[in-house]
């Protein structure tokens, strides 16, 4: 695993205190008023120049928003937030119309050079046509990219290749302009504007996201990928994502996150909405990196997302799959509804928490069809002063005979200092249903510490073994260049954890 | 020079005395037994020899090739070519032994200066070594020692010894919990390792297993120290007539 010493490596060179990604981008914006009322929610989709319908929309959440409370009950403490004190909107300046890369601003451009992401479609075509010693062309795995810069889509690669295979894929924005037939049908079906505090507010002041529509029988030729950059001061980021697979069709969807490091927090309420119809697929895969906050616990991301996959049509399936190293407080429950007969959910997720993080995750498996299947594999890992909780909910209901999930939740704690938790919830209603669920909490122990060490290793390169050893079931699930990044990710959150 | 000298150490466990003025040299080359009844220091010995957190030693001094160890960390004290073969090995889930094994030589390489081994060279590596010990490439692919059987587990220790080269390898108790053709397969695994770069402590309760690995001395211990020293005989006559006598001597 040469992995292992490459984290290592990075490990040593980047501090708790320095998180990489934490460079702020010097680009003039356009922002909305401070401060979040009914006019915000009109200059927000007058900006988007939205339909009317579109504008009723938000205007009925916020109006919802407005009598809902915040939810409690999560594991996690953090300081009132003070909604009337935040941007709602924030815009790089530009030009009217984007109609290539080259008009995106460089700054920009040059922003996500540094994250790594290769947003010029130029570079990522002449890598496409490499070809083997024998003038073979080498069927390389090409990621077509969406970036989204604070509140809007800067852009998207690989648009017409993808439109050839009649998969869209583009930010919100345009669909709700270019596909508003699919966009009325699909938003807010899974997640309904009344959803939950977050969602709600979300569904009023939702900027920007991405849009992918994949039609029967299509399998998305390559993996799709969104990125995500807060760098605003004071801005909240509330991205909407709707992914449809239609009948047959099958997608894997990417998602990517990072902030500047700030002193105050920041707000980041998304909601992502995935449905699938008969036999068909998605793969949703997150790295989720947001700015965690200092040693101390000053400044880093709130991070309340809602995450939810309908498998509404017979055999269909939806996959999520998270590692989560970032944010301050993360509060974040990828679920699936599995309403058609036969439909399988699968929830894979690595949480790690270090420093003074807190995170509240879990997965919801809801079996409505009969004969679903779900499994979940849940690896929690705490260190420093952090807390960590897996929350799940498993439930069959009164017609879904045959169903059957699996669940095995492992938490792992480095130091003495740090919390895991594990609320588990089983529901079966009816007597058919098998429910399995395996947990353990296991301490990175001084014998196994000095066991690798004895055999030439330093602290951090045992750590980073045995950590690795321990998402091994998990990492496996993500898409190969992926996986690499995770692991590196991994290493880094863990910096300083070990005495 | 010797290889290893121990001068006079004093260990403590949570103020607790356990190695009570410990004198012991080991030459180049010789493979010495330790034998003596519990409670007599021998694993704190070899804890104490790889570096393991909490023992405080309160006086005397290591010497490794004449240089005192007692301020390295445990991985210097491997790279340094200390190797301790545990007594219960540690179980490490979800990390291959081929992996494990990796990670293990190349750390090791990278304090001493050397360079890593590129994967054909360190496959290849495995594959000879692990055939030598009759370790299977199944075993190799499963998480280190997880869900060995005790036989599996010792042998595995062997594996990396074989594969780590040390010029020390200490041998805690490696005939415990092992059947009479595990602990034969076990000692022809170490017996192929001995040469006269490589010294070896085996630390035993039982004469058993010097049946099978021949020891060049034999040294007694009881109360945290060395009581009597003689050749490969003295493991006989302790099979004969029990620790009593030494115990008694020590007080």
């Amino acid at each position: 695993m040469p992995a292992v010493q490459e984290t290592v490596d990075r490990v040593r060179q980047i501090d708790v205190d320095q998180y990489k990604y934490g460079f702020v981008t010097d680009v003039e914006s356009e922002k909305a008023p401070i401060g979040l009322s009914e006019d915000t929610v009109r200059y927000i989709s007058a900006k988007k120049n939205e339909p009317a319908w579109m504008l009723e929309w938000r205007l009925e959440a916020f109006k919802r928003w407005l009598t809902m409370r915040e939810p409690t009950w999560a594991r996690v403490d953090y300081p009132k937030i003070d909604y009337q004190n935040a941007y709602y909107y924030s815009a790089p300046k530009k030009k009217p119309e984007l109609s290539s890369l080259d008009e995106v601003d460089p700054q920009i451009l040059e922003t996500y050079k540094k994250l790594g992401i290769p947003l010029r479609e130029q570079e990522m075509l002449a890598g496409v046509v490499r070809k083997d010693a024998d003038g073979n062309v080498l069927a390389e795995r090409r990621v077509a990219v969406d970036a989204v810069f604070d509140s809007v889509s800067v852009a998207t690669t690989f648009k017409e290749e993808l439109k050839r295979a009649g998969v869209i894929f583009m930010p919100m924005s345009e669909a709700i302009q270019e596909h508003p037939e699919l966009v009325r049908k699909y938003l807010g079906s899974v997640v309904p504007t009344t959803d939950n505090f977050f969602a709600t507010l979300n569904s009023a002041v939702f900027s920007d996201g991405s849009f992918v529509y994949v039609p029967p029988g299509v399998r998305c030729p390559m993996e799709l990928s969104t990125y995500f950059r807060i760098n605003e001061a004071n801005t909240g980021q509330f991205e909407r994502t709707l992914i449809i697979a239609d009948k047959g069709a099958y997608v894997s969807y990417l998602e990517g996150c990072t902030a500047p490091m700030r002193d105050e927090n920041q707000l980041h309420a998304a909601v992502v909405e995935l449905v699938t119809h008969d036999d068909a697929e998605i793969k949703y895969s997150t790295v989720q990196n947001w700015y965690p906050g200092d040693a101390d616990g000053k400044g880093g991301i709130f991070n309340f997302v809602t995450k939810r996959g309908d498998c509404r049509g017979k055999n269909s399936k939806i996959s999520w799959t998270q590692v989560e190293t970032g944010s301050a407080i993360t509060w974040k429950y990828p679920s699936c509804i599995l309403r058609g007969d036969g439909s399988r959910g699968e929830f894979y997720s690595i949480a790690i928490s270090n420093g003074m993080q807190q995170v509240d995750s879990g997965t919801k498996m809801i079996h409505l069809g009969k004969n679903t299947t779900s499994r979940i594999i849940s690896k929690g890992i705490s260190a420093g002063k952090s807390n960590n909780t897996y929350r799940g909910l498993v439930t069959a209901h009164r017609k879904a005979t045959g169903a059957r999930n699996f669940t095995n939740c492992d938490s792992l704690l480095i130091g003495d200092q740090c919390g895991a938790h594990t609320v588990p919830y089983i529901e079966a209603k009816n007597s058919s249903a098998v429910f399995e669920h395996e947990a353990s909490t296991s301490k990175i122990s001084e014998d196994m510490l000095f066991y690798c060490r004895q055999r030439g290793m330093s602290a951090e390169e045992a750590t980073a073994l045995v950590v690795n050893g321990f998402v091994k079931d998990v990492l496996q699930q993500l898409p190969m260049e992926f996986a690499v990044e995770a692991q590196k990710l991994i290493s880094i959150s863990l910096e300083g954890s070990v005495g | 020079m010797s290889l290893l000298e121990i001068k006079n150490l004093h260990v403590e466990v949570e103020d607790k005395k356990i190695l009570n003025g410990l004198n012991l040299t080991i030459e180049k080359g010789q493979v010495a037994a330790i034998m003596g009844p519990n409670g007599s220091g021998k694993s704190t010995l070899s804890y104490v020899l790889a570096g393991k957190d909490a023992y405080n030693i309160t006086e005397g001094d290591i010497l490794l090739d004449g240089e005192s160890i007692l301020e390295l960390a445990p991985d210097e004290r491997a790279a340094k070519g200390v190797f301790l073969a545990f007594q219960y090995p540690v179980e490490v889930p979800g990390v291959a032994t081929m992996t494990f094994l990796r990670t293990a030589l190349n750390a090791q390489r990278k304090l001493r200066g050397e360079g890593e081994y590129s994967t054909p060279d360190f496959i290849k590596l495995v594959r000879e070594t692990s055939a030598k010990l009759g370790v299977s490439q199944e075993h190799l692919r499963r998480a280190v020692n997880v869900g060995f059987s005790g036989g599996e587990k010792k042998r595995n220790e062997i594996l990396q010894m074989a594969i780590l080269q040390p010029r020390l390898a200490i041998l805690d108790e490696t005939d415990s919990g092992l059947d009479i053709d595990a602990l034969k397969t076990v000692s022809e695994g170490v017996n192929r390792l001995r040469s006269p770069e490589r010294s070896m402590i085996v630390i035993t309760h039982y004469q058993r297993l010097l049946n099978y690995i021949v020891p060049d001395v034999v040294h007694v211990m009881s109360k945290g120290r060395v009581v009597k020293s003689g050749g490969k005989e003295l493991a006989l006559e302790l099979e004969a007539k029990g620790y009593a006598q030494y115990t008694d001597e020590a007080a």
